[in-house]
């Protein structure tokens, strides 16, 4: 059971039975909270039509896809068009790259943005507001204009064509978000619990591990999610920095057959599944993380 | 505290900086001056650079094309940025204060998870699949309209001036949702629960729960999705590539996608950096001025 569970429940049984209107077990539920569902369900249904519209057309023949369109149902279920693209692209080795590039710029994005939002949200430094403003260009400046600069710079340092170079180049512009939305937190971050901290002999140091990071666990959980999703479907720039076939990414292998013309539209789809896969297997697996650990209680 | 130690304080977490500034300027400093030099010379990307001084951004000043791709962004922002964040807000305090509540959190996170969705397809599966739904033949939108007898409507939604940019916006907005709402819902997680019991008991309607409870409470998540989104429209690049390349006859086309015409199609490396430097002057003001707001609207914790 999560913490936040546990501090609803001690909630209702400090309100309700003193009110004596509601006994145990779930809440009350109006027929507007049953309409309301029956709306949400509805809308996530009509964001899903075009997934299913990718998983559709993913398992088709190709024959099949030119006699009956995109939208109509499969004759069979066929898997030669996703087998066919993971054999030409060597898909493996691919999934790896991506992994190995949106895992570490996850990991790496979010230290960086912790740091750097614990001396701007509650170091509150001088001139903090123009410091934000510009790590905030990381972000801000369009990405056509980085890509002749980096590519210059990268071939200087040695750094072109490897996968390190990609993971340096986005842990930087991806913690330009991490850091703002952290110090916008932890600007609001309640001084008393830092100060007792501080009081009981904590440094700096302990004070951001022991005291900060886990009130702010769930955000840092979501941030991880976002700079592992959108690391993975970056394209420009892993487009020009990794030209070696054993480095490329999952969204470049994709983009550069797409590109080429190179693919029917069955297996466009196939492609499109497989490429979507992982994040999606990703973000399910931390919807769980995400929902552990509240701190509710803790910060009022 | 004394003054004097308080400051001495607030240098000590210097430190903490040194790694992000660091990084910051081989990675963003130095190619962001490099591509203000670039600017100011006529290049084809290859050979050297021929120095031209202002000269492309004169000539900007009196593109047309440019200024009509910025009133196109403005319509983007409001795609991108002011109706996602709206109703990602309403979404978020729906699925928290109601959905979770009162079924428990397993469905509350199941919805979270397929209106994220759009956010995880990459840009151009995404492109492939919308002109497969919009294509005027024999796609599902029009087929759908047409089965509710409403074939008068049937439309080139992506190939019609009149219409094209309406349509990206509803893509995007499409795509968008999933941000706000997954930020506002790991916000509303702070919240003291005990808050919507005590506002429930008092017979609060979810209407003043939202405004008096949800809204104060993830103001800083608000701002931050605020001012994100809008430099991700002012700087939208793929959807615009995949679905429209800035068409027909640049009715969808933005300054980032026009940008980067200049630096890919026409080699007009020069040209394309100039539009960036000025793309991105605007997104810095613009960052400075929300800055400033966001902190005027945050009091100042004691």
């Amino acid at each position: 059971m999560t913490e936040r569970s546990a501090g609803t429940i001690a909630a209702r049984a400090g309100g309700v039975p003193a009110l004596g209107r509601r006994g145990g077990g779930k809440r009350r539920r109006g027929p507007s909270a049953y309409a309301t569902l029956v709306a949400l369900v509805a809308l996530a249904a009509v964001m899903l039509i075009p997934f299913a519209v990718v998983l559709l057309n993913a398992v088709k023949t190709p024959e099949d896809y030119s006699a009956n369109g995109p939208l109509a149902p499969p004759e069979r279920v066929s898997f030669e068009a996703i087998t066919g693209f993971w054999e030409r692209v060597g898909f493996g080795q691919v999934l790896l790259n991506s992994a190995l590039i949106s895992g570490s710029v996850a990991v790496l994005a979010v230290l960086l943005s912790v740091l750097n939002a614990y001396a701007l949200g509650i170091g509150r430094i001088k001139g903090r507001m123009w410091v934000l403003a510009v790590l905030l260009l990381a972000n801000t400046l369009p990405q056509e204009s980085l890509v002749y600069p980096l590519y210059y710079l990268s071939k200087q340092v040695g750094l072109y064509d490897t996968r390190l170079s990609v993971i340096i180049v986005f842990t930087v512009i991806q913690s330009a978000f991490g850091t703002y939305l952290l110090s916008s937190v932890l600007g609001a971050f309640p001084r008393p619990l830092l100060e007792a901290a501080r009081i009981d002999g904590a440094g700096r140091w302990r004070v951001l591990w022991q005291v900060v990071v886990p009130v702010i666990r769930p955000t840092l959980a979501v941030l991880a999610v976002f700079f592992f999703v959108w690391t993975w479907n970056e394209f420009l720039i892993p487009l020009v920095f990794l030209v070696g076939n054993d480095n490329q990414t999952v969204s470049v292998a994709l983009g550069v057959l797409q590109g080429q013309r190179l693919m029917d539209a069955t297996m466009s789809s196939a492609a499109s599944l497989l490429g979507l896969l992982p994040t999606v297997v990703f973000f399910l697996i931390f919807q769980r993380t995400l929902s552990r650990g509240l701190t509710a209680g803790a910060v009022k | 505290m004394t003054a004097t130690t308080w400051r001495r304080d607030r240098l000590g977490y210097l430190p903490y900086l040194v790694p992000g500034l660091a990084l910051f300027t081989g990675v963003i400093g130095v190619p962001f001056a490099m591509n203000v030099a670039v600017s100011l010379t006529e290049w084809d990307g290859v050979g050297t650079p021929a120095w031209a001084a202002l000269a492309n951004y004169r000539e900007l000043a009196g593109d047309g094309e440019f200024w009509s791709s910025f009133r196109n962004n403005v319509l983007v922002i409001v795609a991108m940025a002011i109706v996602p964040t709206g109703i990602g807000l309403v979404l978020a305090a729906l699925l928290t204060d109601l959905v979770d509540r009162h079924f428990g959190p397993r469905p509350a996170s199941v919805l979270r998870a397929c209106l994220y969705l759009p956010q995880v397809l990459p840009v151009v599966i995404a492109g492939v699949v919308w002109s497969w739904l919009l294509d005027p033949d024999d796609g599902a939108v029009n087929a759908v309209l047409g089965a509710v007898g409403l074939d008068a409507l049937a439309h080139d939604w992506l190939g019609d001036p009149a219409t094209a940019l309406w349509t990206v916006m509803v893509v995007m907005v499409w795509v968008q949702i999933g941000f706000p709402l997954v930020v506002f819902m790991s916000g509303l997680q702070r919240v003291d629960p005990s808050l919507y019991e005590a506002a429930e008991i008092d017979g609060a309607s979810w209407a003043r729960r939202f405004r008096h409870v949800t809204v104060p409470q993830i103001r800083p998540e608000i701002f931050v999705v605020l001012l994100w989104t809008t430099i991700a429209a002012l700087k939208v690049f793929g959807p615009i590539y995949v679905l429209t390349k800035g068409g027909p006859g640049g009715a969808t086309n933005v300054p980032s996608y026009y940008s980067y015409q200049n630096f890919f199609d026409k080699t007009d490396v020069g040209y394309g950096a100039a539009i960036s430097t000025v793309l991105t002057l605007i997104i810095v003001a613009l960052t400075v001025v929300f800055l400033r707001a966001q902190n005027a609207a945050e009091p100042e914790p004691s």
